[in-house]
């Protein structure tokens, strides 16, 4: 293995983590509100395709982002207006909206299938990544910085800012936070859509910086990867990029295996690629056993998860 | 207080309706300035609605609310602090992953940075004396510390009306006192007090004046250093209070219920284990474990009632027989009930039918069970009898336990686990929150229950509930049993210095310890004190 071949799996795979990271940045500051949105992956899809429509129409990517937030925003709004407004089963109708979502995509992307987008201009000038140690700097796409960057707004969001705290509070004990006097639906519904937006630009950077064409399901499962990338992280910010990294080296060996090519790895020629498919989500419930073994069967995730807010009258 | 000031907070034909219920039916009271004024009422009766309105949770269907002699609408808590009105609550409304400064920065309307209010919390501490580490996290805190922080809270809002719901019930008399200090002070400074308690001395030795709800109506005004505190409850219940009837000078039995050594593991970074405890309960005995929130008590129960197992079974022993090693069902089999402290969740399932909560302790003992089945008819003829029995107000077997208020859950609770005629009972604060009327029931029934020969151990913290009803009293701090002390020889003071972490023997030999954390006024015989933490 040469420097040239880890430089270039690095790059790779932190292209792979880029999508389940905005994904899972989103869904962790929605389920810190104490709301469960199984339809990361129907978010996704909407995203990639509403991305995808408006880059085409316009021919300018970064519109094609803003569409893409918007149609994720949209459809988590959707999601919020049964789980939060009609008190509706948050993990039925999140399961609902992935189908949806699905079918959706599929339809809106008939008319789209064979056309081809403009790409994202570099990030950098081209003369940064020119060596191998500055394109594993400076020769990803502006989303990659986008997403990274994103960790720390929410880290800081949620830890030093009181509208984070609020957030957070939400979660924990909406009873409580309806006495004192916040608004918990309210809250919950900014962090749904805030939710929607991340998940719809996650999956438009399948559709506009991966493969920049539509392909149906194109996100292929990563809305659930991400799902588990908020239980992997404990539902920490920070621990969120390094999971998604981890996820992201799993999702690599995963493709190379499909292709067969792990011949670089000893012994690893003969694991077929469904395990490491498989992998993150062993992993995931393997941490979740280490902190309910460390916390003496408590948990780190908050304590109004999934739990619809029924203040008495 | 002056009753020529204008009055800070009137209600006027204050009326509130729910489905089926009239929750306040035209209140009228009004509160002064500097004044402590207390409300008085059974659960039920209207006292937490009432107040609700004031804090803007709820908005009366009729009446008027004055603040000032301004007439106001209260629409929401935030108008209500804003006003000046604040509210320490009953159920406290924090959060337990987050720390103690967080959580009131939460309650804060105006935005100070953190470090900023801490300096103040610091203040406010020192000022009042209610110590606490502002950086803890609330998951780790005893109730009595999480109810310091919903005082700390209010008071930083420097709130000209103070709303306190059941704020005693926690505390241990040394800290009974230092709050009433806290609230005498606030009230010189001008802040009224709007005092919730069902403890009637309280009421007499820190109020000015006193207002009593029964049924949503207001039944009088007066002032409770002129009433005594038998006329203020049977103005509260509107009939005449039954006195608990002791048979006189018991003889106890032979030993029934052994502990011998008994310790736990700590819970986690939570709560704390038991070390070492030791005591013997006869028959006909009410053995009562006195002792501030957090200190063991629910450890102890957990190892009593057999949700905690130890390996040597001999630690525990009814009868003579080993129990130590086995779970709450084959106790239960050997006759031991036990009834925790939290009664929805813990000793009943709030979703669940009254007849189910039943099958779930006392399908062995009433065979409501035969080959995997249950027996319905049985279970609902059983919970029809407790109902009957304890006075329960329920809508019959088939109601859920949730919708049940909590003294009738309570009386509901203990009337299942007395009516299996258990021969050891363990009880956890058997009236926290209850109304005087169904207080005195419960009582009765621990009394008939030990007359009729089962020993019952009374883990409360309510001195009071102790010193009435039991026989023998031993304090648990910090996982430790003290002695165990017949009830004519021991005195408030010895036992508050014990609930205050001053052990055993040390406790007569040395009066004068005054442990760092929970007291704050030395007693007035320790003139030499020499501080030290006896263990």
């Amino acid at each position: 293995m040469g420097t040239d071949f880890v430089i270039a799996a690095i790059i790779t795979i932190i292209g792979i983590s880029t999508p389940i990271l905005l994904a899972g940045l989103g869904e962790l500051v929605v389920e810190k509100a104490g709301v469960l949105n199984l339809g990361v992956e129907g978010m996704m899809l909407i995203g990639a395709i509403t991305g995808f429509a408006v880059t085409v129409m316009t021919g300018n990517p970064w519109l094609g982002v803003l569409g893409a937030a918007a149609g994720g925003a949209l459809s988590a709004l959707l999601f919020g207006f049964f789980v939060l407004t009609l008190n509706s089963n948050q993990v039925a109708t999140g399961l609902a909206l992935t189908i949806f979502g699905t079918g959706l995509s599929s339809l809106i992307g008939l008319s789209f299938v064979g056309r081809i987008v403009p790409q994202f201009g570099s990030s950098f000038p081209p003369a940064l990544s020119r060596d191998p140690i500055g394109r594993l700097f400076f020769s990803y796409s502006p989303l990659v910085y986008f997403a990274l960057a994103m960790v720390f707004v929410v880290a800081w969001f949620l830890r030093r800012t009181r509208s984070g705290l609020i957030l957070r509070a939400v979660g924990e004990n909406d009873l409580s936070a309806h006495s004192i006097g916040y608004s918990v639906i309210g809250v919950r519904y900014l962090a749904v859509a805030f939710g929607g937006a991340m998940a719809g630009i996650g999956g438009a950077y399948f559709s506009l910086v991966i493969t920049p064409m539509w392909a149906e399901r194109m996100t292929s499962g990563r809305g659930w990867i991400a799902l588990a990338l908020v239980v992997f992280a404990s539902w920490k910010a920070g621990r969120l990029l390094i999971g998604s990294l981890f996820f992201g080296v799993l999702m690599w060996l995963e493709l190379n295996a499909k292709a067969g090519g792990l011949s670089f790895m000893p012994y690893a020629g003969s694991i077929p690629s469904q395990f490491w498919a498989a992998m993150p989500y062993l992993m995931t419930v393997v941490v979740l056993a280490l902190i309910s073994m460390r916390d003496r069967g408590g948990s780190s995730a908050p304590a109004c998860l999934g739990k619809p807010f029924l203040p008495a009258t | 207080m002056n009753d020529r000031l204008p009055n800070r907070l009137e209600l006027i034909g204050i009326t509130k309706r729910f489905p089926g219920v009239l929750a306040n039916d035209n209140v009228s009271f009004a509160v002064k300035p500097g004044e402590i004024h207390a409300l008085l009422g059974e659960n039920g009766a209207g006292k937490s609605t009432l107040v609700k309105m004031i804090y803007g949770i709820m908005q009366p269907d009729a009446g008027d609310i004055l603040w000032n002699n301004q007439e106001i609408t209260v629409a929401n808590p935030k108008a209500a602090r804003k006003l000046g009105i604040g509210m320490v609550f009953q159920h406290f409304s924090l959060f337990d992953a987050l720390t103690v400064l967080e959580n009131i920065a939460l309650g804060m309307d105006a935005k100070i940075p953190q470090r900023e209010l801490e300096v103040k919390i610091r203040a406010v501490m020192q000022q009042y004396g209610l110590l606490l580490d502002p950086r803890r996290t609330v998951a780790t805190l005893s109730v009595g510390e999480r109810q310091r922080i919903e005082i700390v809270r209010a008071l930083l809002l420097d709130p000209k009306l103070l709303i306190m719901d059941e704020p005693t019930s926690v505390l241990t008399p040394q800290e009974v006192e230092q709050l009433f200090v806290v609230l005498r002070k606030l009230a010189s400074e001008g802040c009224s007090i709007l005092y919730i308690s069902h403890k009637l001395h309280e009421i007499k030795a820190l109020c000015d004046t006193a207002t009593i709800l029964r049924g949503g109506k207001l039944v009088d005004t007066c002032d409770p250093k002129e009433e005594t505190s038998r006329s203020m409850a049977e103005k509260m219940i509107g009939a005449g209070l039954k006195e608990i009837k002791k048979p006189a000078n018991t003889l106890l039995g032979r030993p029934k219920f052994i502990v011998d050594r008994l310790t736990t593991r700590p819970d986690g970074a939570v709560g704390i284990g038991i070390a070492e405890v030791s005591f013997t309960v006869h028959v006909g005995e009410i053995f009562g474990i006195a002792g501030v929130a957090g200190n063991g008590q629910n450890a102890l129960l957990d190892a009593l009632s057999g949700e905690i197992t130890v390996r040597r079974g001999e630690a525990i022993r009814l009868d003579e027989a080993p129990i130590g090693a086995v779970g709450p069902t084959e106790r239960r089999r050997h006759g031991l009930s036990a009834v925790p402290e939290e009664r929805n969740g813990h000793a009943a399932v709030p979703e669940f039918a009254l007849y189910d909560n039943s099958v779930l302790t006392a399908r062995d003992r009433m065979k409501m069970v035969r080959s995997g089945l249950l027996r319905r008819g049985v279970a609902k003829t059983y919970t029809d009898k407790v109902i009957a029995e304890f006075a329960v107000k329920a809508q019959g077997p088939n109601a859920t336990a949730g919708s049940l208020s909590g003294g009738n859950l309570q009386k509901y609770i203990m009337g299942r686990e007395i009516l299996q005629n258990p021969s050891v009972l363990v009880v956890s604060q058997p009236t926290w929150g209850v109304d005087a009327g169904a207080a005195a029931a419960i009582h009765q029934a621990l009394v008939d229950l030990a007359a009729e020969g089962s020993a019952i151990v009374l883990i409360s913290q309510d001195l009071d509930e102790l010193l009435s009803l039991c026989n023998t009293l031993a304090v648990i701090n910090e996982g430790r049993l003290s002695r165990p002390m017949n009830i004519e020889d021991v005195s408030i003071e010895e036992i508050g210095l014990l609930m205050g972490g001053v052990h055993g023997e040390s406790a007569e030999m040395a009066p004068t310890v005054v442990p760092p954390t929970t007291i704050v006024a030395p007693t007035p015989m320790a003139p030499e004190a020499e501080p030290a933490h006896a263990h």
